[in-house]
């Protein structure tokens, strides 16, 4: 490999990737080349850093210093001062780093403080499209490992041994799961990847997958091992091209390096691999479904058992794991299962990742150990609520999680705390909603989403969450009557316990969470017609505050429907009857006199 | 490079299905490259794969109309994808897709009469960071209010 005096780290995730990074990629080899020094600093496309709120990032080592927030025009000033001069360009740092007398390293960051970097040690680290590097950082060091010193058995051991649980959002034990295909029979299986990451708000696999692809190859390789496999599958969503684009380079570099193949590394072990697309269906995360849409059917899940463990694609035994879940694997063996079980709660081992975003303003991808508190991930990493709103809840598990309140803020970050919370951990997505949201409307719009992705097949889900939603839609009509929030209640336990897969079997939780936290809410749409945070346009009521109104009469002059009278000097008058609550007076008003209640 | 013709278009097709032929499962990986060179799944292209992988049309018909990303009609030469994913959707999307509808006069799911534009309320596209985000095919615009939409339309 070349030697080069400097590295100058490009975030090209998705997030800085659309905020431009490419231009400042190119601007970056172009000055280096004016000033000579392109045998000297080497420009490196590298996966996500993380901090997305700051896109596009640039890190330079071996200082690592951390530049956010780049524009094309700054890599001029960088290239002269910080590269041709070794002097720090300041002012274009992140202003976290900056400290009155020195520069801090990244590290001391509060975002990057309490983070340990497991599943994420590569994103951001080394360039994805390059097998050399992800080699240097001890890449296909635990392949090498497994396929010459270990037993099937002992492989599944160490995972055992490690705590690992499923990642995706079930968190069911990964050894037991690969212990199960193991003992199953037969002449052919199959390892498969789940990168069918459709909860809203979670993007952890996508990052991964784009940021240190050949570390899912490996792992899938040493899981074909323990369970006896030749041939993976990785279920990718087509909405991620630059996922798809790195996993197949990374694929066919493997394939030459004889990584994956008829042989690999000379041990006479087989196994290969290739990307199928999804093509946009939420149920396809579900693992019966999965092997559905793989097996090119519409994806519907199938009754259990039998587990795919027994019979699965094709109808062989199959195992299928996440993302991050197999991001963890490789570092189990290179590290040791007691490495990794030293890390979290009693029964919840590691590190895991999650998604920020909503109302927070440090938005972007952490990796915490399990363990770390609400507040801690929020407030600390998370850096709090911006405009200084206050909390109110976040989401965490998607459309099958539910909300946590400020008063279980303190509550340690594990699987079995956020279920007992009435949510669950599901892959990661947290978002924060402050103030301004309305609960009953969060909870509608998952609905929305469920009714949406229902694929149909079993009675419970495909009507009774359509009937949720109606009554959810009346409530936020100011249509809601008495009786309303039994009757959502009654649906959601008889979803829960008759429904076919996960997908309908959680889909009640939004409601049951909201409803355990925030029934006031519920109740004040319902009785008093009353949206608290005044986000049900429905339930919406404009008001002329009498002392702040001048009586220009521009309101007047701008509502659509003509509702608002008034004689100039005096204060002006809005007639609810009329009102189409469209907003524009609210927006238009220069003194601020008219609110929305 | 001009524009390929559908005959062209129908003898890429076959191309394509034989590439994919072989494979186990391989209606999924044939549609999805059919859409993605129609722009839509043509009863033509559908009838041929039906008869190349020997699937009846009827299956064929049930997976196109099961997956999101499947379209019997033909699209717009821009889709523009409003992500109504958490993230978005708690920082306004709704005043973002309820000012594109009112810009371009349709309802989400539809196509602008001359063809140019079709907009569609999509799940999340992962870039929460940037919140609320729409796409106009392959670009990205992110940290938006409704009253940037105007500008953006304006560069196609």
């Amino acid at each position: 490999m070349e030697m080069y005096r400097s590295h100058v780290m490009i975030c090209k995730g998705t997030g800085c990737n659309s905020a431009g990074s490419e231009r400042i990629a190119q601007n970056f080899e172009a000055e280096l080349k004016k000033h000579g020094l392109e045998n000297e600093v080497v420009v490196e496309r590298t996966g996500c850093f993380g901090l997305c709120a700051l896109g596009p990032i640039v890190i330079i080592y071996p200082e690592a210093s951390f530049y956010s927030q780049v524009k094309p025009e700054d890599v001029e000033e960088i290239v002269k001062e910080h590269l041709l001069k070794g002097r720090v360009v300041k002012r274009l740092l992140y202003a976290e780093t900056v400290a009155e007398d020195k520069i801090k390293s990244i590290n001391e960051v509060d975002f990057y403080k309490k983070q340990v970097r497991v599943a994420l040690r590569n994103c951001g680290v080394i360039n994805p499209e390059n097998i050399d590097e992800y080699i240097a950082f001890d890449g296909y060091k635990a392949i090498e490992k497994v396929l010459t010193t270990m037993t099937p058995a002992e492989v599944i051991d160490v995972v055992k041994r490690s705590g690992l649980r499923g990642r995706g959002g079930g968190g069911f034990p990964t050894g037991l799961k690969w212990e199960f295909a193991s003992k199953s029979v037969n002449d052919k299986k199959y390892v498969l990847c789940n990168a069918d990451e459709g909860d809203p708000g979670a993007f952890m696999d996508r990052s991964v997958l784009e940021g240190d692809p050949h570390a899912i190859i490996e792992a899938m390789t040493i899981a074909a091992y323990a369970i006896g496999a030749d041939q993976g599958y990785v279920y990718c969503r087509a909405e991620y091209p630059i996922a798809v684009k790195r996993l197949t380079i990374a694929i066919n570099q493997a394939r030459e390096y004889g990584l994956l193949g008829d042989n690999i590394l000379g041990t006479g072990f087989k196994f290969d691999m290739e990307v199928r697309l999804g093509a946009g269906a939420f149920v396809c995360g579900e693992e019966t479904a999965l092997i559905a849409s793989i097996e090119g059917e519409r994806g519907m899940p199938r009754p259990r058992p039998p587990f795919p463990a027994v019979k699965g694609l094709f109808g062989k035994p199959t195992i299928l794991n996440n993302v991050e879940t197999y991001a963890n694997i490789p570092q189990i063996f290179l590290n040791g299962p007691e490495w990794f079980a030293s890390m979290g709660t009693e029964k919840s081992k590691g590190t895991k990742v999650f998604a920020l975003g909503g109302k927070i303003n440090n938005t972007g991808l952490v990796e915490i150990p399990m363990g770390t508190t609400m507040r801690e991930v929020i407030f600390e990493i998370g850096g709090g609520i911006p405009n200084g709103k206050k909390y109110k809840a976040a989401q965490t598990g998607g459309p099958s999680g539910g909300c946590i309140p400020a008063e279980h803020l303190d509550v340690e970050i594990d699987y079995d705390n956020l279920i007992a919370l009435g949510s669950m951990m599901g892959s990661g997505g947290l978002i924060v909603m402050d103030e301004d949201n309305c609960m009953v409307d969060i909870a509608r719009y998952f609905l929305d989403f469920t009714v949406d992705e229902s694929c149909g097949k079993c009675t419970p889900c495909r009507e009774g969450t359509k009937r949720m939603l109606e009554i959810l839609d009346k409530i936020t009509e100011g249509k809601g009557e008495k009786g309303d929030i039994e009757m959502l209640e009654t649906l959601a336990h008889t979803i829960k316990n008759a429904s076919l897969c996960g997908l309908g079997q959680t889909a009640p939780n939004p409601v049951l969470s909201t409803l355990t936290y925030f029934r006031d809410e519920y109740e004040a749409h319902i009785k008093d017609k009353k949206c608290p945070a005044g986000v049900c346009q429905g339930l919406a009521k404009y008001f002329v505050i009498e002392e702040k109104c001048k009586g220009c009469g521009i309101c007047a002059k701008q509502c659509p429907v003509s509702c608002i009278s008034g004689k100039p000097k005096t204060p002006y008058v809005i007639d609810s009857a009329k009102c189409v609550k469209c907003g524009v007076c609210l927006e238009k008003c220069p003194f601020k006199a008219i609110v929305k209640q | 490079m001009a524009e390929m013709t559908f005959k062209e278009k129908m003898d890429k097709l076959d191309h394509i299905i034989n590439e994919h032929k072989q494979k186990p499962g391989a209606l999924m990986p044939v549609l999805n490259d059919t859409q993605e060179l129609f722009g839509y799944l043509p009863e033509e292209a559908q009838k041929r794969i039906s008869e190349e992988l020997n699937i009846p049309m009827a299956e064929i018909f049930g997976v196109a109309t099961f997956y999101s990303r499947f379209t019997l009609k033909p699209r717009g030469k821009f889709t523009i994808s409003v992500c109504m994913g958490t993230a978005c959707y708690v920082k306004d999307a709704q005043g973002v897709l309820d000012r594109l509808k009112k810009e371009l006069n349709v309802e989400a799911g539809d196509t602008t009469t001359d063809g140019k534009f079709t907009l569609e309320a999509t799940r999340c596209l992962g870039c929460c960071g940037l919140a609320p985000v729409i796409t106009v095919n392959e670009d990205v615009y992110g940290k938006l209010v409704p009253d940037d939409v105007p500008d953006i339309l304006s560069k196609y």
